[in-house]
Formats: structure tokens, sequence, C-alpha cells
């Protein structure tokens, strides 16, 4: 019988990976050259692009210390990545230690580099899953966080690489939540220019995870119903700035929306 | 310039945010006065802001400014301090790389901050200008340095990440693949891979096995050498092209295939098909099943559910599985024709001389009747004891079927030898041929067995062929039937009167009671049309007691009121064979009180005479009571007046066609028929018997039944039938009629 050489898809370093992609965008050297020749390709077509990767990243941050500081304790960050400089369990532990997290990622290699990074820390353990399986995602969840309590559930940068329905997916998170627990979200739209998104989006074809993007009000339907904590569902430099400075002028050339659910 | 020195931040320890080092090299400085910090403090916040145009920091913008304005203070320092160190530009340039503040950029824009640096804290001269420049190269050095540091870190661990999954996936690939092999060596069913076009590339012992040649000898050979030749288009067609299309990813058939030794098999076959990376379509997975033995006890059992063991004909079932096949699958304007077929005395055939003998006749009928049909491409089935009907599933049109209908008569007249016997076999044929529109097979089928019965009720050995406004004027019939019982409960039946009426003085002797059926749907119904269902069917026997009791009442209600007419009634052959005609009469007079001599009854003169001797015997009991017998519609059967003699009768009624013979038109032979008429009522005399003559319509008629010595009359010159109110009138009119004298 024919036998294939057979890698997993983004262990085929001569393929662009998105979350490899993202390390370049951050500055990080956890990419290949094909990552890089797609990172620095859709900065050209999309010359915003890596402000807002690195607005998205640094929302993540903040995001993190307003839940720690909220009283979460445990964080469950699905679509986490590769954990480069400024990942999650950095940002909480700096403020709270005891604090427990799951990462889960669809892609092999960030979840191989995931482990070899937090390999033995009790406190955190690395999935490999497609968030889209949210039972088989809860269960091995199960034996790092507990249910009971509530928990962070990041998505952030995560649902514009879902085709399917995500409201429903933020539903079927949001039902397994304790009282208490949050949602977090960002998503990028299709508001931006048409030509360069529209290229960003081919480029992105590459990938094994290509993107989705969708305009403001499918984004407000996703979410509508749901509790959103102050100030609701804005550009994310708007959301929580450090610093009033930090939102800039234009806070609309993100054109990436961010919005953080709480589950009364 | 430092050698070697450990990371300052550790990124991945996490424990530890801080940019700055704790340590400060060179001499202890005076502390900053306040101008000199606060000056400091704007710088940094600049340059935070510069750095985070292009970069991004793990720290937030206060934080991060906080920082590099301690770093800023180092430089100032060093730019004052002896001896000079660059130091602290090193360590710089590696506190920006390990907040994640690799881009050139950044660099190159710090460095044209820094060289600002001396101006801004006051202290622009020559020499801190040199230091400067100084420090703007150790910033750059550790800058890359750690870069470079930092970049082999993580591409080293990005590339065990990448290792890593793919051991891990290999893995899985390997344990899958020997789950595989192990399951395809090892299998129970046959597995085959093949390319898109049918190529094997591999099979399994089981596939070998089965097809009984060596796994070798199969594989680069096509699956076609395999299929049967009648099965490999629509292998083709369901397997092949559908999957190498793409337009389904699995497949289930059952097909025939070929062994090495020539033999035919079967094979319950699953196929999926296998894409490439690229989602086009690679190879196909077959697992098949030999089925060949539970084909042949299928096929078997099939056909001993679909044969009549007897004749080996299709039975019922089939002929019902290709009546709905062709309802089916026929075009619109598509015809349909069947043949009912029932032996004639067949019942007969077997009662005297067997079963055996019966069944040898079922075959060799069964044998003529397929060689005819099928020959045309019809079918033939056997439904039930001698009962079988032909399909013609596409009928060119009425005419063929009738042409078939006398070529199966003929071949089944030729007389069956079976045993010692020479038997001539008859049939009665219905035929039913429509458009296939419309209709339906068991519809079809309904209306060709009763077509089957009017053959046979015409006298059978021949066909007929469905005529729709029959089967409705039956179905009627049958509707009748059905509500005959309730409508005797409901009042629905009623009586009507005719006066019998004396020729010689027109006044009434007496009256017949004629039943009438006021159907709720159908309106009033005259007797012909469910007496003879009624007969048929034994509810005679009630409906005549009624029809007993009813008129005896009436005729006693005449009676009171002072009339002197009988009241006749009407007879049925079973009710004097089956029921108990003289207990009825009985308790109809009793009931009624209405005096023996004052009630007639009429009997056919077929029923009468025709059959058995019973009737004519409860006639003699029921006379010797004291009523009156006539014989209705006398001149129509046997006419035995020999016999006539000893029955117990007393009058006759002459039959209508008699009268309707007196009646002068042009090319009748008024004159024989008078005197026939004149002779009947003579030897009636003579036999002692009044002669009443029916249907008299005209004043002529009259006047020759008179003159001819007929006694009494009835009919519309005198009056129709009537309600028993009209009757009434007539009587208290003292009803007399006009005989013409
Ligand atoms: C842009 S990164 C976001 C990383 C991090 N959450 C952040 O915002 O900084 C998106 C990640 O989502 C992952 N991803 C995409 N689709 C996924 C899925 N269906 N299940 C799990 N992970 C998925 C990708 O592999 C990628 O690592």
């Amino acid at each position: 019988m024919p036998r294939r050489e057979w890698v997993p898809d983004s262990a085929d370093t001569g393929r662009p990976s998105a979350a490899r992609v993202y390390d370049y965008f951050l500055g990080g050297m956890h990419n290949f050259a094909a990552d890089r020749a797609n990172a620095t390709a859709a900065a050209g077509v999309y010359p915003d692009l890596p402000r807002i990767m690195r607005a998205n990243r640094s929302y993540l941050g903040r995001v993190v210390r307003y839940l720690v500081r909220a009283g979460i304790r445990q964080f469950l960050d699905l679509g986490s990545g590769i954990p480069t400089a400024g990942n999650v369990h950095e940002l909480a532990h700096a403020l709270q230690p005891r604090t427990r997290i799951v990462y889960v990622d669809i892609d092999p290699v960030a979840v191989a580099h995931s482990e070899a990074l937090v390999h033995g820390d009790p406190r955190i353990s690395v999935l490999q899953a497609d968030v889209r399986q949210v039972e088989s995602v809860l269960q091995a969840a199960e034996s790092t966080l507990d249910f009971e309590r509530p928990i962070g559930v990041l998505m952030v940068s995560l649902l514009h690489f879902i085709p399917e329905n995500p409201g429903e997916l933020i539903r079927a998170y949001l039902s397994r939540l304790d009282a208490g627990s949050y949602v977090a979200l960002s998503h990028v739209s299709t508001e931006g220019p048409a030509d360069q998104l529209a290229e960003l989006v081919r480029l992105s074809g590459q990938t094994s995870t290509p993107l989705h993007l969708r305009p403001r009000t499918e984004i407000e339907q996703m979410i509508s119903g749901l509790d959103l904590v102050e100030p609701g569902l804005v550009y994310l430099p708007q959301w929580h700035p450090d610093l009033p400075e930090d939102v800039g002028a234009n806070p609309e050339r993100a054109n990436d929306y961010a919005a953080v659910i709480h589950k009364p | 310039m430092p050698t070697s020195r450990s990371p300052i931040v550790s990124l991945h320890s996490g424990d530890h945010q801080s940019l700055s080092h704790s340590e400060t090299p060179g001499a202890a400085l005076e502390p900053r006065s306040v101008e000199e910090s606060s000056v400091l403090d704007v710088f940094g916040s600049q340059w935070a802001n510069i750095v985070l145009e292009t970069g991004f920091s793990a720290l937030n913008r206060g934080d991060l400014a906080t920082e590099l304005t301690v770093l800023a203070g180092d430089i100032a320092d060093a730019l004052l301090t002896d001896p000079f160190s660059d130091e602290a530009g090193f360590r710089t340039g590696v506190a920006l790389v390990h907040t994640r503040l690799t881009d050139v950029v950044v660099l190159r824009k710090s460095s044209q901050l820094l060289s600002r640096l001396p101006r801004i804290i006051g202290r622009a001269s020559p020499e801190t200008a040199v230091r400067m420049s100084m420090l703007i190269g150790a910033l750059g050095a550790g800058f890359a340095h750690a870069l470079k540091e930092q970049t082999v870190h993580e591409q080293e661990t990005i590339h065990s990440a990448v290792l890593a999954a793919r051991g891990r996936a290999e893995l899985a690939l390997r344990a899958s693949e020997e789950r595989f092999r192990a399951v395809f060596e090892g299998a129970a069913i046959a597995v085959a891979i093949c390319d898109v076009n049918g190529t094997f590339l591999d099979v399994n012992p089981v596939l070998a096995n089965m097809v009984g040649e060596p796994t070798s000898a199969i594989r680069g050979r096509s699956v076609f050498d395999f299929v049967h030749p009648d099965d490999a288009i629509d292998m083709h067609r369901e397997v092949f092209d559908k999957l190498a299309r793409g337009e389904a990813g699995r497949a289930h058939v059952e097909k025939r295939f070929r062994r090495g030794n020539g033999e035919m098999g079967w094979t319950r076959l699953a196929l999926s098909l296998v894409r490439s990376e690229d989602g086009s379509p690679d190879y196909l997975v077959a697992m098949g099943e030999d089925v060949t033995e539970r084909h042949q006890l299928q096929h078997q059992l099939r056909h001993q559910a679909l044969h009549d063991p007897l004749t080996g004909l299709p039975n019922r079932s089939l002929l019902y599985e290709k009546l709905d096949e062709t309802f089916s699958r026929s075009r619109h304007d598509g015809r349909i024709g069947l043949l009912f077929l029932d032996l004639d005395g067949f019942k007969v055939i077997n009662d005297r001389l067997g079963h055996g003998t019966g069944d040898r006749l079922l075959v060799e009928v069964a044998d003529r009747l397929h060689a005819t049909v099928t020959k045309r491409g019809h079918m033939v089935a056997r439904i039930g004891g001698d009962e079988f009907v032909v399909l013609v599933s596409d009928s060119p049109g009425l005419d063929d079927l009738t042409v078939l209908a006398d070529e199966i008569l003929d071949t089944i007249k030729k007389p069956i030898k079976v045993d010692e016997h020479a038997l001539p076999v008859n049939a009665s044929i219905g035929i039913v041929e429509r458009p296939i529109a419309g209709t339906e097979p068991a519809e079809l089928m309904r209306a060709a067995d009763s077509t089957m019965y009017w053959a046979k009720a015409e006298g059978k050995g021949r066909w007929r062929v469905y005529d729709e406004q029959r089967s409705e004027y039956e179905l009627f019939l049958y509707r009748l039937e059905s509500e005959m019982a309730g409508a005797l409960d409901r009042g629905e039946f009623i009586l009507n009167y005719q006066p019998l009426v004396g020729l010689e003085d027109g006044r009434i002797r007496g009256l017949e009671a004629l039943i009438r059926w006021m159907h709720p749907e159908y309106g009033l119904l005259s007797p012909d049309k469910f007496i003879p269902k009624a007969e048929e069917n034994g509810f005679i026997l009630e409906l005549g007691r009624w029809v007993l009791q009813q008129a005896c009442m009436q005729g006693k209600a005449w009676q009171l009121s002072g009339a002197q007419p009988f009241v006749s009634v009407n007879v049925a052959m079973l009710q004097c064979t089956e029921g108990d005609l003289r207990a009825d009469v009985l308790t109809a007079l009793e009931h009624s009180g209405l005096a023996p001599e004052k009630l007639q009854l009429e009997i056919t003169e077929s029923a009468m005479m025709g059959g058995p001797m019973e009737p004519v015997a409860v006639l003699g009991d029921v006379v010797c009571e004291g009523v009156r017998v006539a014989i209705d519609d006398f001149g129509t059967g046997y006419s035995n007046w020999s016999a006539l003699r000893r029955l117990p009768v007393h009058d006759l009624k002459l039959a209508g066609a008699f009268v309707e013979g007196l009646r002068p038109r042009e090319g009748s032979l008024v004159e024989v028929d008078t005197r026939i008429v004149g002779t009947m009522i003579s030897m009636a005399h003579a036999l002692g018997l009044s002669v009443t003559a029916e249907n008299v319509e005209t004043q002529e008629q009259a006047t020759r039944l008179r003159e001819l010595g007929c006694d009494a009359g009835q009919g519309w010159l005198f009056a129709k039938p009537m309600s028993v109110l009209e009757v009434d009138k007539l009587l208290a009119a003292n009803g007399r009629f006009d005989t013409g004298f």
C-alpha cells in the first residue's frame, strides 16, 4: 500500500502556522522562514497588522490582571498559542502565585512548546485539542481546574479562527461555568480596508487555521444578551487602558474588538 | 567590555519582571537632584513611547517607562563616572531584547534618543559626546548579543517543540499503521486497497482466499478483472465515478464477482475514499464479505415466496409486486391490462376425479398458459385454486387483449389427458384494460375479478370486458344489499297496492301488494333493484314475513271499512322452501284478523313448477287453510298444463307479454296472439281457474280480453300501484272502473 510521509500540519516547518506568525509579530524567535515570510507578506499588505497584534497581546495582559484582581484564580486559555512574552501564567502568577492555568491549542507545536516551558509546574497543564470539542476540552481541564468555582475563560484572538457560529461556542462554555466566571474575547472585524483584509485572509489560508473575519454586527450578535463588563464591546485599546493616553488617537485602527462577559 | 552576563530578566521564570540591575557600576555618586530626576522621568516616558511604537513589551507602558528611566539614569551616571565604563549601555541593549523589544528599529530609535541625553541632562561636552557614543556602541553590542542568544534559545525550543510534535505524530502514525497492518492481515473480512481507477494496490489474505488466487496474482490487476461483466457498468457508475469525482466518500454495493475457477460469487462491499492532503481523491479502501451462500439462500427463499409450488408459476405476491413495479415505473401515458381467468367447473372435476387429477390438470393448464402468454412477453400468475391472472404491463390496447383471451381459451380447450381421462377445459375470463394513470393495482384486480364473474354469469367459456357502468350498478346493488336489514328496522320499506279489476263489472276484486323502498339517498326504489339480492341472501324470508303481516293488516282495515277486495301478496320460492310459509301466513292472518279467503298468494310459474316439489306441498297446506293462490307471470315458463291440474291454484296471472300482443301495432300478429290468449283462458277455465291479465294498458286490450272471457285485469288502464291513502279514497268512492261496457 502507498505510504505517505506525514507530519502534523504545523510540525511541517515549511508551512506557516498562526501561532508562530503571531509570535513573530510579538518579537519572538519561535518561528521559521515560512512563518516570517507569511508575516512579512501580511504586514506588507496590511501595515496596521503588527500594531493590532501587539494591541491584542497587551489586551490579554490587561484582561488577565483585571480578572486576577477581580478574584479569579483559574484560567482556561483557549487558543493559547506559543507562550511568548506576556503569557497568561507569568502575568497571573506575578499577582497571585496560586493561580491555575490550562492552556489549550490545536497546534501541536505550540502545545509541545508550552509543555516544555511549563513542564513540572503543577499549577499549569497544556492540552492539544480543538476548542470546538467542548466536552473533551472540559473533561481534560477538570483535572487542573475546579468547575465549581469561577474560571476566567480566555478566547483572545481565537474566535476569528472559528468558521462555525462562535456565539454557540461561547454559550457552550458559559453553560458549564460557575456563577462569577468570565469569558474574555477579542475578534478582528471586517471593518478595515477591504482589499487589505481580503489579502490578509487569503494569506491566512496558507496556515491550517484560516481567518474568518466578521462584521461588528455579527460580533455583537455573538454576545447579545450576555452580561458584559464595562465598557462593553469596544476596540481593543479602549478596554481598561493602563493609562488614558494608551488609547491613542485612532483606536478604531486596531480594527479588533474586545469584550469580557461576566456570568452572573 | 564585560564578557558574559546572566540575563537580567529571566523571561521564563515569571517571578522577576524588573529590567534594571541592582548593582551599580563604578564609584558611588551623589544622589540625584530633584530636577535631574524629573528630567530623567520625562526622558524615560519618551523612550517608552518611542519603542512601543514599533515593539511589543511584556510590561505595560508605565512600568516600561519606569524601567527605562532607571536605565537612562544608569547611562547618565556612566557619562559622568570615572573610570568610564560602557557596561550600562551593554546592559540596556540586553534589557531591551529581554523585554521583547527585539526590532532593530527599537535599537535605532533608542540610540537616537540616547545621543541627546547629555544635552538633556545639561552635561553636553566633547567628553560626554564621546562617552555617549561609546555607550551607544555598547548598547548595540548588548542588543546584538542578547538577540543572538535569545534567537538561538528560542529557535532551539521551537525546534525541539517541532520534533516533539513530530515524534508524537509519528508514534501515533506508526501505531496506527501497525494497527492497520494487523487489521489488514488478520481481518476476518476481505480488505483491498486500490487506486481511483480500480487497480489493486494491496489485498489481504481473506480477499485472496475469496477470489481463489494468491495475493501476488491480484496486486496490480484491475478490480474489473474480477467483477461480473453484467455488473461492471453499475460498479463503474455506483462506485468509481462517484467516488472519483469526490461526490461521495462512501459507497455500499452488493455485486457479483468471478473466482479464479470461473465460478461466480456475490460480495457485499463497503468502499471508502481516502483523500490526499489537497483534498483530491487518492485511493479506495474496500472491505468485502463473501455473501454467495446467503445470496443463494435468499434467492431460493425469494423464489419460493413468490412462486406457486404446484405449477411453478408466479404467485399472488409476485403478481402484486410486478403490478406495483409497473405502476411506479411506467410512463404516465402507459396502459395496463389484466386477464382474470377462472376454470369452469373445476370443482366438479376435483370432486369427481380427486385432487390428484385436479392438480395434474392445473399443472397442464398452467403450462399451456405460460407458453401462450410468456411468448408475448407477459406474465401469468396463479393466484388461487383455479384462478390465474395474466398481466400485460405495457398494453398496446384492448384489441390485443381480447385476441390473447381467445387464444388462451383455444389452447386450454384442447382436451387435456390426465390419467385415463381426456378432459376439455373451459374458462371464463374477465378483461380490464385502461390507462395506468388514475387507477391502482387493487382496483384493477377487483375489476378484473368481477368481470370474470360476468363472463361466468353470461354462460362461461368466454371472455368479457370490464364495463364501468355495469360495475357501478353492481356496486349500487351491493350497497343496497348491505343496507337492507337496517332499512327494514328503520321503516324504509312501504307497500303500494294495485287493483285487480273484474272485467265484467269494473269492480275491484283484489289489491296486489307491491313493495317499495324509500331509500334516503336514492329515493323510491322498485323491487327489481333489491328483491333479487334479497332472494339471494335469504333476507327475503324476513322481508316476506313483514309484507305478509303488513298486507294482511291493511286488508283487514279495508274489510272493516266495508270493502270486499282481497289482498294479494307475492311469495318467493325461498319462502316456501327455506321458511315456514304456512306458519307465516297463519301468524299474519291471526294477528290481523283477516279472513283467509281475503288473502291471495302469488308465486311465479317457474318457482312453482320448475324445481323441486316443496313449494307445491307448502302451497297445498296454505290452500287448505282457505287462502287463494295465483300463479304469477304465467306463460313465460314451462307452462306445464298437465301439472296445473294437480296444483293447488285458483288463478292464473297471464304474463304481460301476451297482453302486449293484443295491442294492434304495425307488423304484429294480433290475430295469432288473440287466439293463443283465448286458448289459454279456455284451458284455465276448463281447469277451474280464473284468469287475470297483467299489464293492461289500453281500452282495446281490455275489450279483447273481456271478449275472450278473461276474468280480471290489472294495469295502468285502471290504476298504477297506489299508496294506501289513494286506495282508501278509491274504495270510499265505492271504486268501480269503467271497463268499457
Ligand atoms: C493568534 S493566536 C492567539 C494566542 C493568544 N490567545 C493571544 O491572543 O495572545 C491564535 C491561536 O488559536 C489557535 N487556534 C485556532 N483555531 C483553534 C481551534 N479550533 N482550537 C484550538 N486552538 C485554535 C491557533 O493555533 C493559534 O495558536
